[in-house]
């Protein structure tokens, strides 16, 4: 009679789970989903042990990596802070790849486990199979595939050349690993077969193109000599890992095919650096709607309800700048915030969202957040949806810090004449472009010392970090001979790094430095 | 559609790999470490692992990165009372770097030190790292872990290569008899009576017929019993027994005399654990051998070696008397690597320090595979280190004696004494 009796049988009631029992979620959240027509790829959910966890997690999320110290040196630190019960693991651990592998812990109860289905199998698995970055950049179905075979090829380099030798590349790879992805050029997808077989002729092709850019017998006639002196590279080269690939005089082809391998593996994870708001609020936006569906059908309780509500909490809190936990934004709160105003601007809306967006108010909901999910990344995404009322609701403020001045000025609150400003910075804040300072290859001296130079464009007079001379130090290796680095503000020079440093060009801040050892 | 999948029963170790690495990268500051951890706990909790904490900046990796300065906005959110167009002091410690006043409150608790734990393996590894202990490969040649298979009689279970096929086929034959012996002895009795069906009474082809198939029903019965069973099958039995070069035997001297205080038992009795802490490493089977000596020597057990209390004399000869017979007796050296430990403050009754060179030149030294002698004492020599110097010039390889003033010199001169040496 009432919609109680209605309801259907809980799918459980206790807290332990069972394998029958994920199933029988999964399949009911999969049901709903496709009421959403949430389009994803198949899911592989696996059951690990804590244990297996922190290794998943010590290997930054790839199912397989290439031996590294620097992930042992991840996996002790989380180890510790995990016996020690400084940290809880994560719940999940999701792969972009075809079929989505979703980790879930054996510790966990029957209701997070639903709780990391909903999140992981349907919603960042529905991310990554429609957002246009993930789309362009990676193809999920080869990237375990290219794992494999990356991992393998460095376990052959290292017997072959010694772990030592292969270390050390890897280290200096791996300092200028943000520094080898195409940003605004369309990269082919990586696929381990293709890779495999053309590993071989780009070997000796490589090595041609290489000696011919650094060929030393003089020409007979003096017709290439204005072609000669022209500046190389003729524009500036964003990918340094790219460049060094290609045109590092001192490479052994293996050593080129392993810095290749860390520029598939950064150009894989850029997307996910690039949409941590979007696809959190994402993947949490559809757990919330999800297990809410779960719960009005009667097929949870309300213990499980609970339970589920207290840690959806905890995932969308956001501290106050002032609170002790306060880390920066939480992409999860951020982004949740926004789906849900998304949604409710298109249900439910206000004259003011009528005002600040004429075609999304009163819209169908579900292709409007799914066009949102699919088109957009975290810098956009920001600039086009954060609305008066989120920006209201998370009282968010900005605060410029000049270091020519005593005191610190608080340009925008969230207030009418703020909501513009604040909107523009905060998308400008997730914009890698300006978080990386801007650093491209300038220059190699072909035909004298074959230095490199570097320019980094200031902006705002933001100085580079003090591990600046480290980088150098790895590229250094790589190039093999000495590097140069010109910071500009504007057209101005302000400030010189170079590698080995100058010694009669002695400058206050700079003490002499070790070279590293080339061991290539 | 999903698969779910138990991976739980998957390598839990996936790390192993990166984590070995990473102590190799870091060993230096790990080994200085654990020196350190040495030299400030006591020997009593060698048992667990140990802290280590690298600093940061050692650790590192270096990326392309803002530092702080310039002008920058950043956007934070839980706003309170600010507003638009307002000035605020800079927060203290902040010092730019777009952090916003609230930062200020945390940015004392940076982590300037790398902190992770290493097992008590680890730790032990790191510890014995360059030690070796001097001829152990020339007794221990075929290693800890060898074991000789020996014959152990016969098994029901086995593989097919260790099949004992005399003895299957007996107990296969045995299961003949024993199942078909009823049918052969009425298979004999009806062929006799055919037999005599034929003789006497040829015509009466009713009964003969109905003795043929008699016949017939039984001999398909005892055809019916298979020739082998798997049940037969009998297989030799092999066994491993560790073989006997990886049996140790240390000897723990000690002097209890009066002169020798609780504080200088201590010491030594840091010293024997960390020689047999060492011991445990290398042999599979180590037997420990506490003799105690004033004026007379007696083999006690430990609680008694380091705890109970003497008084009187010294007479050192009398315990290394007690140990030679005692290695005469229960350690027959082609069986046992022996070595044997010393502590004493030094005292000696003066007249026994020769007669002590004598009995570990002549009956101790030629067996055993090393003898340490520490002194525990700031004090000076007396005639029994000058004595027992001799002894070391006539046995450089095999003796070798320290002083010792307090529990941290223990862990230096245990290196020294154990410093890895050309196995010649």
């Amino acid at each position: 009679m009432t919609a109680k009796e209605q309801k259907r049988q809980p799918l459980s009631t206790g807290s332990e789970w069972t394998f029958e029992l994920i199933q029988a979620y999964d399949r009911e959240i999969s049901r709903i989903a496709e009421r959403y027509a949430l389009d994803t790829y198949p899911n592989q959910i696996e059951v690990i042990t804590a244990e297996q966890m922190m290794d998943a997690y010590a290997s930054v999320g790839m199912p397989l990596g290439y031996h590294h110290w620097s992930y042992g040196k991840h996996f002790l630190s989380t180890e510790k802070s995990y016996t020690r019960g400084q940290m809880g693991l994560a719940y999940e651990i999701v792969i972009n790849s075809d079929p989505c592998i979703a980790y879930l812990m054996e510790e966990n109860t029957i209701c997070m486990q639903a709780l990391v289905v909903a999140h992981a199998c349907y919603g960042h698995n529905s991310f990554f199979k429609g957002n246009y970055l993930f789309r362009t950049w990676t193809d999920a179905s080869s990237i375990i595939d290219y794992l494999v075979f990356a991992k393998q090829y460095i376990m052959q380099c290292e017997e072959r050349h010694g772990i030592d030798a292969v270390e050390d590349l890897l280290d200096s790879c791996h300092a200028l690993m943000n520094y080898g992805v195409d940003r605004y050029k369309r990269p082919y997808p990586i696929s381990a077969e293709e890779e495999r077989r053309r590993q071989k002729d780009r070997e000796e092709h490589l090595q041609k193109q290489i000696n011919d850019l650094w060929r030393t017998i003089p020409k007979s006639a003096d017709k290439n000599s204005e072609r000669d002196n022209a500046r190389f590279p003729a524009e500036p080269q964003e990918n340094i890992l790219y460049f060094i690939e290609k045109h590092a005089p001192l490479l052994e082809p293996w050593q080129r095919e392993v810095v290749r391998i860390v520029r598939k593996i950064a150009q894989y994870f850029y997307p996910q650096r690039q949409t941590q708001v979007m696809n959190e609020g994402w993947a949490t936006f559809w757990h919330y709607t999800l297990m809410n569906d779960l719960y009005d059908e009667g097929l949870v309780t309300d213990g499980f309800m609970m339970e589920f509500l207290q840690s959806h909490t905890s995932v969308v809190y956001q501290p106050g700048f002032d609170s002790p936990y306060y880390n920066g934004i939480n992409p999860y709160a951020l982004g949740f915030a926004m789906y849900r105003d998304i949604r409710r601007m298109c249900e439910h809306p206000t004259d003011e969202d009528r005002h600040w967006f004429p075609d999304i108010a009163g819209s169908d909901w579900l292709s409007t957040i799914k066009f949102a999910m699919s088109s957009f990344k975290d810098e956009s995404f920001i600039l086009q949806y954060l609305s008066p009322q989120v920006i209201r609701d998370l009282k968010l403020f900005s605060i410029l810090d000049d270091d020519q001045r005593d005191d610190l000025l608080v340009p925008a609150i969230h207030d009418e004449p703020g909501y513009r400003t604040i909107r523009e910075t905060l998308a400008a804040q997730y914009n890698l472009g300006n978080r990386e300072p801007n650093v491209q290859i300038w220059s190699i001296d072909r035909r004298g010392d074959r230095s490199l130079t570097l320019r980094h464009q200031q902006h705002d007079r933001k100085p580079l970090g003090e591990s600046t001379d480290e980088v150098l130090k790895h590229l250094h290796r790589l190039w093999g001979f000495d590097i140069h680095l010109d910071t500009l503000q504007g057209d101005q020079l302000v400030k010189t790094h170079h590698v080995p440093p100058k010694t009669e060009h002695s400058e206050g801040d700079y003490g002499r430095l070790d070279l590293a050892v080339v061991h290539l | 559609m999903s698969y779910v999948i138990d991976r739980r029963l998957n390598g839990k170790n996936k790390s192993t790999v990166n984590r070995q690495r990473f102590l190799r990268r870091y060993r230096d500051h790990i080994k200085k470490a654990v020196e350190e951890a040495v030299s400030r706990r006591s020997i009593t909790d060698m048992e667990h692992g140990e802290q280590i904490s690298i600093p940061g900046r050692d650790i590192d990796e270096p990326v392309l990165h803002h530092g702080r300065g310039g002008k920058q906005t950043v956007v934070h959110p839980g706003n309170k009372e600010f507003t638009a167009g307002e000035h605020i002091a800079r927060p203290q410690g902040g010092g730019g770097g777009g952090k916003g006043p609230g930062k200020a409150g945390n940015s004392g608790e940076g982590m300037d030190e790398f902190v992770f734990q290493i097992t008590q393996e680890e730790f032990l590894e790191f510890m014995f790292e360059d030690l070796e202990l001097p001829n152990l490969v020339k007794r221990n040649l075929t290693g800890t872990d060898t074991y000789k298979t020996v014959r152990a009689g016969i098994s029901n279970e086995g593989n097919p290569s260790r099949i004992n096929i005399i003895r299957t086929l007996r107990s296969a034959h045995a299961r003949r008899i024993a199942l078909s012996g009823s049918s052969r002895a009425k298979l004999k009795e009806a062929k006799a009576e055919l037999d005599r069906l034929r003789r006497e009474e040829p015509d009466n082809f009713g009964d003969i017929q109905e003795v043929e198939a008699e016949i017939q029903r039984l001999s398909t019965r005892i055809h019916r019993v298979p020739f082998l069973d798997t049940f037969d099958l009998k297989y030799n039995l092999l066994v491993k027994h560790p073989s006997p070069s990886s049996k140790a035997v240390m000897f723990c001297l000690m002097d209890v005399s009066g002169s020798m205080t609780q504080a200088t038992k201590d010491i030594a009795k840091r010293f024997f654990i960390l020689l047999y802490l060492f011991l445990k490493r290398n042999y599979d089977k180590i037997e420990v051998v506490f003799i105690r000596h004033h004026t007379s020597a007696r083999e006690v057990d430990e609680e008694e070696f380091f705890y109970s209390r003497e008084t009187g004399g010294t007479i050192v000869s009398s315990a290394l008397k007690l140990m030679q017979e005692i290695m005469a007796e229960r350690y027959p050296t082609n069986e046992w690597n022996i070595y044997a430990a010393q502590a004493s403050d030094g005292d000696n009754w003066n007249d026994d320090s020769p007669i002590c060179r004598e009995i570990l030149t002549k009956q101790i030294m030629p067996f055993v595979q090393y003898y340490t002698y520490v002194e525990i004492t700031p004090r000076e020599h007396q005639a029994l280190w000058f004595e027992y110097e001799r002894i070391g010039e006539s046995f450089a390889d095999t003796f070798a004696q320290q002083q010792l003033v307090s529990a941290g010199d223990i862990y230096p001169v245990f290196r020294e004494l154990f410093q890895r040496r050309l196995a010649t």
